[in-house]
């Protein structure tokens, strides 16, 4: 089923504004996620579709009906929480069977039903345990189980993984892909962490100070931010400050970026990723003169700090693999090359 | 590095006991004067309670016992408690609840309402009710024209020992309800609870072991009640006397062996409560914390 959000708002009664005119929509089938900092409103966004907090504003649409006052028993979601919310007194299977029996299933409708889900979610045998005698990954495969079970027409996650450590997360992320597929259920899950964002989802909402900034896919967000917001908070950044000088061209350095909508004087800001460096022990052209202040081994690649006379040193990814690579040492003089960019006005 | 935690090992497995704990002495000394202090106030009282109930044999005792006024007296206690118990289950079920699950202006105000039968002396808690209900009180007077008796009279003892025990339940189940958070009733509401639903399947089962404990303490000094319901009975025996009343009776009489039969009863009780409340702590305990090595469980 659909999602269509327009114009929801949400204010806290501390005065908090959590969600600022929001509008987007999500088609049937789609995985999205809602990426941004924590305090960016996300959860408060999931909350309101699922029917646990009500909007001040705007409207909320599952399926193309108007569901912005609906209780939450009637919405037919379902909903992970970030640290599970199990019901610790049920075993697994109780735990699982909890919204049929609610929604009135026949006994052989539940059994048959938390058998399937035991076997979706690789916990057979295990239907027994209590939530506190498994771990963590099972837990929230447990609550995932548990929310799937009344077949919910969309299922929403709060921060999934959050609380997982870094191997059972990454098996989690792989595993929802691949649960996605099979049961085609419109998946939304809000996160933090934008690698697990741009490893599932399809589409990613970043949100920050209860708006939306970007939406799009994995690689647009990336590629091609839309807000300064965006270019510093998904992936590692550099940024100079330059001025434009010449219609559409802002310059520092030998670099001229062109920048389109700014007019001549006003003061950029130029983003560049890690990756879109390239440093030289020999001078090509267009490059800038610097120094290898700090070097960091990051598995396949390395990072290099490269004082170039701007106010912080520049930020490098080189591949590991790369034959000259091992040539960059610490104090090193180096050529740096900008390959891709993007400016914002300041 | 294997060189170095193979060293440490060998290093470490040798005696250490002496230099880690107390000398010997001061050990038994701490140990002896707890015990001491243990047996001299809580088992030479309890023992002797039973001595003295049975110095005049077991004839005696039970006949003490069986005694009509005595009979009254353990029917009235058990009457209070079974009235007083259940009414404050509910109270404390229905506080505890709102005080942990929702927010709302004037929960310091409820939460310190709940303390005051804590606060204040028994003996002020049974004159309240004196000043509200006697023939002197605020509303003796309507009550006298109705020929509705409170004070003096088994509603008032059923009176005064709600007011005693309310707090106990609740005091029980707030941080009991506060710690497991509103994150399982909004999960089981997603799934298509209703309140009742939520409130039966989910909520009060997962404090149960606390409910329980609550209850057993409620019941206990429910029973035991002796300041608050003095002032409001009026000691008219066989009407209304409870069980610690009637042992005040039989003492100022004189008649120990008596007093200490019906008082064994109470203690009794009361070594039935400190079981239950045992095992009850236990079950709790091992709710709290239940993951074991022994259960085994796969990352």
């Amino acid at each position: 089923m659909s999602i269509e959000i327009k114009h929801l708002s949400k204010t806290f009664a501390n005065g908090f504004r959590a969600v600022d005119n929001v509008s987007f929509k999500m088609e049937t089938g789609s995985l999205v996620a809602i990426l941004g900092p924590s305090g960016s409103g996300k959860s408060t966004l999931l909350r309101m579709i699922a029917g646990l907090e009500i909007p001040d504003a705007g409207d909320i649409l599952l399926t193309g009906r108007e569901a912005t006052l609906l209780s939450a028993r009637d919405r037919n979601v379902g909903f992970v929480f970030q640290h599970y919310a199990l019901f610790k007194h049920m075993t697994v299977w109780d735990n699982i069977a909890f919204g049929l029996r609610m929604r009135k299933a026949s006994k052989e409708e539940t059994r048959s039903r938390v058998n399937e889900l035991l076997k979706l979610v690789q916990l057979n045998g295990l239907e027994k345990r209590y939530p506190t005698q498994l771990s963590g990954g099972q837990r929230q495969r447990v609550a995932v189980a548990r929310a799937l079970a009344p077949h919910p027409q969309v299922l929403l996650l709060d921060e999934p993984f959050g609380a997982l450590d870094a191997k059972v997360r990454e098996e989690l992320q792989e595993w929802i892909t691949e649960l996605h597929e099979q049961s085609q259920v419109t998946t939304l899950f809000v996160t933090h962490d934008q690698h697990e964002a741009m490893a599932i989802a399809s589409d990613i909402l970043v949100m920050n100070h209860g708006k939306i900034e970007q939406e799009g896919t994995p690689l647009e967000i990336f590629d091609r931010p839309a807000t300064e917001f965006v270019a510093q908070f998904v992936g590692e950044t550099n940024f100079v400050d330059a001025v434009v000088t010449e219609p559409e061209l802002a310059i520092w350095g030998p670099f001229k970026y062109s920048v389109v909508g700014h007019p001549v004087g006003q003061k950029v800001r130029i983003y560049f990723r890690p990756n879109d460096v390239y440093v030289t022990s020999r001078e090509e052209s267009l490059q800038v003169k610097g120094k290898i202040i700090k070097t960091r081994f990051q598995g396949p690649v390395i990072e290099l700090a490269i004082e170039v006379g701007a106010e912080k040193p520049v930020i490098a990814h080189v591949p590991k693999g790369l034959t000259f690579a091992s040539g960059f040492v610490e104090g090193r003089d180096v050529y740096v090359g900008i390959t891709g960019f993007h400016g914002f006005g300041l | 590095m294997g060189a170095a935690i193979g060293h440490l090992t060998r290093g470490t497995s040798g005696p250490r006991t002496g230099q880690l704990t107390e000398p010997r002495w001061v050990r038994f000394l701490l140990i002896g004067v707890t015990l001491g202090f243990l047996a001299l106030f809580l088992f030479v009282p309890l023992a002797a309670v039973f001595t003295e109930a049975l110095r005049k044999g077991w004839g005696y005792y039970f006949e003490s016992i069986r005694e009509p006024n005595a009979l009254a007296s353990i029917r009235l206690t058990l009457l209070a408690a079974g009235i007083a118990v259940p009414l404050n289950l509910v109270f404390g079920v229905a506080a505890s609840w709102c005080i942990a699950k929702f927010q709302f202006w004037g929960k310091n105000i409820l939460l310190t309402l709940i303390d005051l039968p804590f606060a204040v002396s028994p003996v002020i808690s049974g004159l309240i009710y004196i000043l509200l209900f006697g023939a002197q009180g605020v509303f003796g007077g309507w009550l006298q024209a109705h020929d509705i008796k409170i004070v003096f009279a088994v509603p008032g003892i059923v009176l005064a020992t709600i007011f005693v025990t309310f707090p106990f339940v609740a005091r029980e189940l707030i941080p009991v309800m506060q710690s497991t958070g509103t994150d399982q009733e909004e999960a089981a509401l997603v799934l298509g609870a209703n309140g009742w639903q939520t409130f039966f399947k989910v909520t009060l089962p997962s404090v149960k072991w606390g409910l329980l404990y609550g209850v057993i303490l409620c019941n206990a000094r429910a029973m035991g009640e002796f300041g608050a319901v003095s002032v409001v009975s009026g000691h008219i025996r066989g009407l209304t006397n409870t069980m610690p009343l009637h042992v005040e009776i039989l003492y100022n009489e004189y008649n120990f062996a008596a007093a200490f039969a019906v008082a064994s009863l109470l203690a009794f009780l009361a070594l039935i409560t400190l079981a239950a409340k045992t095992y009850v702590e236990y079950q709790f305990q091992k709710q709290a914390e239940p993951i074991s090595a022994s259960e085994g469980y796969v990352a």
